[in-house]
């Protein structure tokens, strides 16, 4: 960290959802709307007080659904602001038409998703089906395995969002995140500033400047803006290496689309994204101690999916396992799916198998990493593996 | 009469409406009472096309087109990024047909109220889901053909009554307007403009082939609707209390209404007396003892 940034920072112990509070604090929104769903509560509950308390300079608008939140973001993002929602499982699911429509109107938002298991049957923990079933609408999705992370790529999606003009959705695992404690290091407010301008609206909805937004267009013209927004997607890992720097600068820390832990000589890969990183990431640590050559690769990035990174990362490791949290039924993890479609045109493809690992909260400790590794002779290459 | 309207037009020609559409003719008159300092927001509705396609616009005024069910929250969002960028001079209008007021969009319109959200929420209600083929709404009246009420709407489904709906919300402001009294709508939309906080304007708005009616007859039927009473033109008194803007002088029955109207054609005699118990139990809601026998 620049040793300035540095000085200014504080530690600090934080709730995840504080965290993200405090990272949403720093970019200085100038709307936020919500409403309240667990495992989010705590995030707006905090903006709330930051903003009835004057710390907090924003319009906060108490709304009757997830619908009407991303809809205000909408309007405000329409209008030139800097807006920010979040939520989390069947509010996301509820957000799902204004998914698409934020995304095609090249808007900038950030969302914050605390990720939770959709019903039937109700259940509040963690699991990331929520998010992974949106990744089709358009939307830069980011996953965090620390509260640290969280902060961090919130500063980072909001920078990253008014230069693409694509939204940005930063996923945190619901209560593994949300709601446990963390020391970190809070940036202080002027370096944020230094790297995060206020937001400058290339078009808006203006009575001196009037202009229509989100006209019916022809199936030519609505090709051509959805190949344009496809082409601004492509351009997504570059425009994040860039604030990346950027942010290390200015904060210190960097954003790293696609972490490789021990892969160089790894004879299994395990490929993981969010907050159980850190419990692959401790088993390991035994698993090489007992002469298991297992490497693991953290995916941060998903949309868009850092293929080439992925292709880089796992080399010629010749088997993978993809550990799921999210399953697209009839065809398995969903994350596998994408491993498999990025690794596809490899001369040499490595065996891909397909591991649900958790689903709604379902408790994932080290030791369970092992037991998947001691089964590995065991693992389907076909069908999925559930355990 | 005399009636002063500015000559300037925030409504370009070239729109997409049907002739003799009354969302059309209402948009025109309401712009010019509003003026240019106005962000309009458009559900999904017949004004979805006829704002134009794609890079044509028929309005002289900003235009955000919204997903069905998000009218007033969009809105809402709107108005706070005005307060939040100090440019609060100007009216944010949410422009929204009766499917996405009754029906889809009633959930985020009695959110947007229930903030007292600083916004101006229209609704041009042609009675059906006219732009995707005449379907019935909660907005439809009984007795009416539309293409899923195919034997005309079933008795014991009435028109829901939104403006009892948004005055349980405690509203700045509420009226209903119909174009054919074109100097009580601009009137009213001054006064909706000037008031602060939730406001709610309810226009009848004629539809030719969903009415089954010929378009130049649009102002004459009407006319009809408010001289018969189905359509009483109302403001919202300092005392919250509805009250009349305009007397129809009683000349005009319900079933000269009816029959001005070929959706109305399974209409019995004893169709038309139910058609006339409900309104009047309505207008009674409304007014209170204060209506024409």
């Amino acid at each position: 960290m620049p040793k300035d940034a540095a000085d200014r920072s504080t530690r600090e112990m934080l709730l995840g959802s504080d965290a993200v509070a405090h990272g949403v604090k720093l970019c200085r929104p100038d709307v936020i709307a919500a409403y309240p769903i667990t495992p989010q509560t705590h995030i707006v509950e905090t903006l709330s007080t930051m903003v009835d308390s004057g710390e907090l300079d924003s319009q906060y608008v108490k709304v009757e659904s997830e619908m009407s939140a991303i809809a205000a973001c909408y309007g405000a993002a329409a209008s030139g602001c800097r807006a920010f929602t979040a939520t989390s499982s069947h509010g996301l699911a509820l957000m799902h038409e204004m998914l698409h429509w934020v995304a095609g109107s090249r808007f900038p938002l950030v969302l914050v998703n605390a990720n939770r298991a959709l019903g039937a049957p109700w259940n509040i923990w963690a699991d990331q089906s929520d998010s992974l079933s949106q990744r089709d609408t358009g939307w830069v999705q980011i996953y965090c395995e620390t509260a640290q992370e969280a902060l961090d790529n919130i500063i980072l999606a909001t920078w990253l969002t008014e230069k693409i003009m694509l939204p940005v959705m930063v996923n945190i695992d619901g209560f593994i995140l949300s709601h446990t404690m963390e020391q970190l290091s809070l940036p202080a407010h002027e370096d944020v500033d230094a790297f995060l301008p206020p937001y400058d609206p290339p078009y808006l909805l203006d009575p001196d400047n009037p202009h229509s937004f989100g006209a019916a267009a022809t199936p030519d013209n609505f090709y051509q803006l959805r190949k344009s927004l496809a082409k601004t997607m492509r351009t997504v890992p570059r425009t994040l290496d860039q604030g990346s720097e950027l942010l290390a600068r200015h904060v210190g820390r960097r954003f790293v689309p696609l972490e490789c832990v021990q892969t160089e000589d790894a004879e299994i890969i395990l490929v993981i994204t969010g907050a159980l990183t850190g419990t692959v990431r401790e088993a390991l640590v035994s698993l090489r101690r007992d002469g298991h050559k297992i490497g693991l690769i953290k995916l941060s990035l998903i949309r868009p999916f850092p293929q080439a990174d992925l292709v880089k990362a796992v080399g010629t490791c010749p088997r993978i396992i993809v550990l799921n949290r999210a399953v697209s039924y009839g065809a398995g993890g969903t994350l596998t799916q994408e491993v498999r479609s990025a690794l596809y045109h490899l001369p040499h493809k490595p065996q891909v198998i397909d591991l649900i690992l958790s689903l709604g909260g379902k408790e994932v400790f080290p030791e369970t990493i092992e037991d998947i590794v001691a089964k590995n002779e065991d693992l389907s290459l076909v069908d999925s593996n559930w355990f | 009469m005399l009636w002063n309207v500015t000559t300037a037009e925030y409504m370009n020609r070239g729109h997409m409406a049907c002739p003799g559409c009354g969302a059309s003719l209402s948009m025109r008159h309401a712009l010019k009472a509003l003026g240019e300092s106005t962000i309009v927001v458009i559900p999904a509705c017949c004004w979805s096309i006829i704002a134009g396609i794609f890079p044509t616009t028929a309005l002289s005024v900003p235009l955000l087109h919204v997903p069905f069910a998000t009218a007033a929250a969009c809105a809402s969002g709107v108005r706070r990024a005005q307060v939040a960028k100090k440019r609060t001079e100007s009216t944010v209008m949410v422009w929204a047909g009766d499917g996405g007021t009754f029906d889809i969009g009633l959930q985020a319109l009695s959110g947007a109220a229930d903030r007292h959200e600083d916004i101006l929420y229209v609704c041009y209600d042609n009675e059906a889901y006219m732009n995707t083929g005449i379907q019935q709404s909660s907005a439809t009246p009984c007795g009416a053909w539309t293409s899923t009420s195919p034997g005309g709407k079933e008795f014991e489904y009435q028109k829901k009554d939104i403006i009892s709906i948004v005055l349980a919300h405690a509203p700045a402001y509420v009226a209903t307007a119909c174009v054919a009294y074109p100097d009580d709508f601009y009137a009213k939309m001054v006064k909706a403009k000037q008031a602060k906080g939730f406001r709610f304007v309810h226009l009848l708005s004629v539809c030719p082939p969903g009415w089954k009616i010929d378009s130049q007859d649009a102002l004459k039927v009407s006319r009809l609707a408010v001289e018969s009473d189905v359509f009483p033109l109302l403001e919202m008194a300092e005392d919250r209390s509805l009250r009349r803007t305009y007397e129809p002088d009683g000349t005009v029955q319900l079933s000269d209404y009816i029959q001005s109207q070929k959706r109305f054609r399974s209409l019995t005699r004893e169709d038309i007396q139910r058609f006339a118990d409900q309104i009047k139990v309505r207008n009674n809601r409304w007014l209170g003892g204060a209506i024409r026998s």
